[in-house]
């Protein structure tokens, strides 16, 4: 009787494999809490990505499975893939905002046979943890290191630098003072401060005391940049003609109206503006300004979740819908298409986004709004952070 | 010598604007004896109020303000009614639970209704900009909440001391069956008392949010510090939270100017010391 149960259920098993024309995609995020907003920029990718190429890939079907974790929390990141893999019957894993819930992933991606497509978290080393794991985010080493030049085309000589003490932080720090000294700069001081901080200004005075003509910031985005930008103008640092330079977190779409004037003429570099003129950026913007709801609310994130389908379609295409971690993740290496963002294309070594850094400056729109304007470009930019792992 | 003035302006600016917000929780705590942890929600819905009046309504920023305490004490009174009246003397764990769930409720609504962007609070031209102190400049929004704190401090200490209602409220708080036999009608007094907590918090939460930007979740951001900011100083006192917030924003400037990689490490020391020493407060009164 048992064996007979046992059959039945693996004939099931074996069938529902073998008839399957739905493809289950699970993505992870924080949809809720106070990193939310990243999460409905993921949404609003994916969204947009379905709308503007259909639902299905030949004759399967693709089905998004959300599940939240609205903080950094590797346990509950793994909890939760490992569900949407046994009970959901995922092929495909993707999301993940925080760098440390990608790491949680990544050791179960073999044995389950799921390729996994980081559409954001930021650290250098996540893609080297697993051969499955493909990214179409940036990585702080990525962003940070072009800007270094910037400042010294700029005149700048001596930066300090100040960074968010956390990994992706500590990233940013390094990828500045390599690039820096690699042009013949010199970063006077560095300083790490905790993530909780809310009044700037003692920094702003060390920063002020250090004689530095320009400063490196990295502060991840949200509502501590808007103290931070606003303590460097107070403090009298923009009057004092201290240059500020920093990777686009700082200056993300969502938060630019709360910024507004006070982050005007700040340079960062960044892989992604929601201006960046193109016609595939025009059709994501719309696409992906109605999935949001509010067009105010459009960033980053949600380019790497629209390039992460268009990553994903291309697997399912190459495997025709059969579940092949190890084929789909080789179908993409050296993938390249027009992105949102620019000509972009996935290193076949190292499975990471090559793509322009775009040089911007916060400016004023004719109807008194305020946008990043690319004003420079570093073409086809890899990732200089796996280089300096080894 | 620069270095030390330096950071005494920093110290009094962000002490003063903990002062503002926290002192409500301090009345709140200490002398209706209810461990408000929505206190943080109430200073959000001022600052919410003031935002959307000022930017959106382009108002004034003066009228702003007085629209967002006013504003959130009309929010305020009927679930002052509905949900804590039922909480007034009740074991602390059940006014923690309630609370919190107030908070999250609270934090859920803005977020619906505002959106999960920041929301500034523009400021007047005369508050824009920097005063030069001669060896260095400060932004005159901090001048502002220094005096904010200190009219504050000395309103609330009249009102407590030296006023009518202040005696009933003293009286109320001590033994509220006997204060309710002498004819004093202890509900009305809770509710004024609490209308002006509440009042006080919106207050805070507009001339702080240059500091601590009004967005869904403040009111859970910010928690910890202003119930550290209270029993440091000593739950209903005024003088107590006026120098507990000076202690604190002292050490935690100083910190971080001098030692920012050790993060808030001072800021905690100092509340473990303090409190190992005077357990109720820099200025709790003993007996409570």
């Amino acid at each position: 009787m048992k064996r007979t149960v046992l059959a039945a259920l693996a004939a099931l098993i074996i069938g529902g494999v073998a008839q399957a024309d739905t493809i289950k995609i699970g993505v992870i995020g924080p949809f809720s809490g106070p990193f939310a907003l990243q999460g409905k920029n993921f949404k609003a990718g994916i969204d947009a990505y379905m709308v503007l190429n259909g639902s299905n890939v030949g004759d399967d079907d693709i089905e998004i499975i959300y599940r939240d974790v609205p903080q950094p929390d590797p346990a509950q990141s793994k909890a939760l893939a490992q569900e949407l893999v046994v009970k959901e019957g995922v092929q495909y894993l993707a999301g993940f905002y925080f760098t440390p819930d990608a790491m949680a992933v990544t050791p179960l991606l073999e044995q389950a046979n799921v390729p996994l497509v980081i559409m954001n978290a930021a650290t250098s080393a996540i893609v080297t943890k697993s051969p499955l794991a493909v990214r179409t985010s940036f990585t702080l080493w990525q962003t940070s290191t072009p800007i270094a030049k910037v400042a010294k085309d700029a005149g700048v000589s001596k930066v300090i630098s100040v960074v968010s003490d956390y990994g992706p932080g500590v990233d940013a720090e390094n990828a500045f003072k390599k690039g820096f000294e690699a042009v013949g700069g010199e970063v006077v001081e560095a300083i790490r401060m905790p993530l909780a901080t809310n009044d700037f200004s003692p920094i702003m005075q060390r920063v002020k005391d250090s004689g530095a003509e320009g400063l490196f910031a990295f502060l991840p985005s949200g509502p501590t940049t808007l103290g931070f930008v606003k303590a460097f103008n107070e403090n009298g640092l923009k009057d004092a003609g201290i240059k500020f330079f920093a990777p686009g977190d700082l200056t993300q779409e969502s938060d630019l109206p709360a910024l507004g004037e006070a982050a005007l003429g700040i340079q960062t570099t960044f892989h992604y503006a929601v201006s960046h003129d193109s016609p595939e950026n025009k059709a994501f913007v719309e696409a992906a300004g109605k999935a949001i709801g509010n067009p105010a609310e459009l960033s980053f994130p949600s380019v790497g979740a629209y390039d992460g389908m268009h990553v994903i379609y291309k697997m399912i295409a190459a495997t025709g819908g059969e579940q092949d971690a190890q084929k789909a993740v080789d179908a993409v290496k050296g993938l390249s298409w027009t992105s949102p963002r620019g000509p972009v294309s996935i290193d076949p070594e190292s499975r990471h986004i090559t793509q322009n850094i775009y040089l911007r400056e916060v400016a004023k729109a004719e109807d008194g709004s305020y946008y990043n304007k690319e004003i420079a470009t570093f073409e086809k930019q890899g990732d200089p952070g796996l280089a300096a792992l080894k | 010598m620069q270095t030390v003035f330096s950071i005494a302006v920093d110290a009094l600016a962000y002490g003063m604007v903990l002062f503002v917000i926290s002192i409500g929780l301090s009345v709140t705590m200490g002398l209706m004896r209810v461990v408000n942890l929505a206190h943080g929600a109430f200073a959000m819905i001022g600052g919410y109020i003031a935002s959307y009046a000022a930017r959106d309504l382009g108002l004034g920023y003066g009228f702003a303000v007085l629209l967002a305490v006013f504003g959130t004490i009309v929010i305020a009174v009927p679930i002052e009614r509905l949900l804590y009246r039922r909480i007034y003397g009740a074991p602390e764990l059940t006014q923690v639970l309630m609370t919190i769930g107030i908070t999250f409720c609270i934090i859920g609504i803005a977020n619906y209704a505002f959106g999960p962007t920041l929301k500034t609070v523009p400021l007047p031209l005369a508050l824009q900009g920097s005063v030069d102190l001669g060896f260095r400049s400060i932004a005159t929004h901090r001048i502002f909440a220094i005096a904010c704190g200190l009219a504050v401090a000395a309103a609330l200490w009249y009102l407590i001391e030296k006023t009518a209602f202040g005696v009933k409220l003293r009286a109320a708080v001590d033994n509220a069956a006997m204060a309710a036999a002498l004819g004093v009608r202890t509900e009305i007094v809770y509710a004024v008392s609490f209308a002006v907590a509440v009042g006080l918090a919106a207050l805070g939460g507009v001339v702080g949010a240059e500091l601590l930007p009004v967005e869904p979740y403040y009111a859970l951001r910010y928690m910890v510090t202003f119930l550290v900011v209270v029993s440091v100083g000593g739950a209903g006192s005024i003088p107590g939270a006026l120098a507990a917030c000076l202690v604190l924003g002292g050490i935690d400037t100083a910190g971080r100017y001098l030692v920012p990689e050790f993060g808030e490490f001072f800021f905690y020391l100092a509340v473990i010391a303090i409190v190992c020493v005077f357990p109720r407060g820099l200025a709790g009164r003993a007996g409570q």
